[in-house]
């Protein structure tokens, strides 16, 4: 099963939820940090890295002396990343997605694919929960080809937990497609449920069933709780705001290990999930 | 020489238009004003990404030898410079005014890019 935990903005309690969830599901879990432009979940789970593999994309260069310049490439291209030009064929590699459709359909074979480093993905062992993390490099852009080659980490036969980027564009999107159940966190104020709004329309477009967290459930108001319900979607768990979460927020411990008494109602969470999606839960039934 | 200026209109007498990618029309003009075409750019104003490049293009094409505009971003001017296009920046008020100007030698070409990218 997989299950992805998003939010419309940062700094919701996402991270501490998608960690939570490993924690408590032990060897049957393992979390993937697809938040490749911030990667947190290695703060609260403080993983033992033990490989670090580069991804690259392959993007177009050009021969020159090969060129017809027929246009080809650049009438395949959807992002203006190859375009012939005047006597020339430029390539713009930051904009390219690296499908590979300009090379293959270059009539004269002008065109070969050079690899362009977009980050690193690190695997590795948080006690006895397996760990993945995405790291873009700094100053790249293009995330949605390295969250990919994160996701080809998934292990089918645990729960793999993604931890999404904040917000609603095309990395969240990348992230969530494919997976089975997406948690979405939110805190109860009117900010949260603005983005909530933006995030579950986004992703709603998927048909992927979703869930609510609300975290810090006891500030605000209960217009995020009047949302789920007009919308149909589950509310899972309530957070409520507490001293010692907080406390170990800030020293870096992970919910469980500040506050115990949540172990099983992460596990109870990992059923219910199950239970809405009808799968064999992999939790704390099994 | 021709000459292409963005454009909020179709008319010489329209006002331009300060973006190189999105303008709802680029207007090619020779060096007394005449109009040669005014090309509708609005499949590249609803572009997702790369607006400036295909503007870029657009003109290219045309064998344009100068472009007159108010900002322009970091790949339309590599796209630019590859076309061997010049590009006249901060330009304001109607097509012909900036024609004048060009005639009077009182328009600054751009040697790096004054936008910053669209993503
Ligand atoms: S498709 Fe190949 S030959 Fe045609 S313009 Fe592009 S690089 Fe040149
Ligand atoms: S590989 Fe795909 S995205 Fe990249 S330049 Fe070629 S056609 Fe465009």
């Amino acid at each position: 099963m997989i299950v992805a935990v998003a939010s419309g903005k940062g700094g919701t309690g996402k991270t501490t939820v998608a960690t939570s969830l490993a924690l408590v599901l032990e060897t049957r879990s393992q979390i993937l940090d697809c938040d490749v432009e911030e990667p947190n979940c290695h703060i609260l789970l403080k993983p033992t890295i033990l490989a670090t593999d580069t991804v690259n994309l392959p993007v177009p260069s050009v021969d020159l002396e090969k060129c017809t310049l027929c246009g080809k490439c650049g009438e395949v291209c959807q992002f203006s990343a190859i375009v012939p030009i005047g006597k020339t064929v430029i390539a713009f590699p930051e904009l390219c997605h690296g499908c590979g459709a300009c090379s293959m359909l270059c009539p004269e074979e002008a065109i070969h694919e050079v690899p362009r480093s977009l980050g690193v993905v690190e695997t590795g062992m948080a006690g006895s929960v397996e760990f993945v993390q995405g790291r873009i490099r700094i100053g790249e852009a293009m995330a949605p080809p390295l969250i990919r080659a994160v996701k080809t980490r998934i292990d089918s036969d645990k729960l793999a937990i993604l931890d999404a980027p904040p917000g609603a564009s095309c990395p969240v999107i990348t992230t969530v497609k494919g997976a089975d159940f997406v948690i979405m966190v939110t805190e109860p104020t009117p900010f949260g449920l603005n983005d909530l709004v933006i995030a579950v329309e986004a992703i709603q477009g998927l048909g992927i069933p979703m869930g609510v967290v609300i975290n810090r459930s006891d500030i605000g108001d209960s217009a995020v709780k009047d949302f789920c319900h007009n919308k149909g979607l589950p509310l899972l768990m309530e957070v409520p705001h507490h001293r010692k979460i907080a406390e170990g927020y800030a020293k870096g411990a992970p919910l469980i290990e500040s506050m115990p008494e949540y172990a099983h109602k992460f596990r109870k969470l990992t059923d219910d999930i199950s239970m809405i999606i009808g799968t064999p839960s992999k939790g704390s039934s099994l | 020489m021709k000459i292409a200026v963005t454009s909020t209109g179709k008319a010489v007498e329209s006002a331009i238009d300060p973006r190189f990618g999105r303008a709802p029309f680029i207007l090619i003009v020779d060096d007394d004003c005449n109009l040669i075409e005014a090309i509708d750019n609005s499949t590249n104003v609803n572009a997702f990404r790369g607006a400036g490049i295909q503007a870029a293009k657009t003109i290219a094409d045309r064998k344009v030898d100068m472009l007159l505009t108010g900002r322009c971003g970091p790949n339309a001017f590599t796209a630019l410079g590859a076309a061997g296009i010049k590009v006249g920046i901060e330009q304001s008020g109607t097509i012909r005014e900036a024609i004048e100007r060009v005639k009077k030698n009182e328009v600054s070409f751009a040697d790096k890019p004054n936008a910053e990218a669209h993503w």
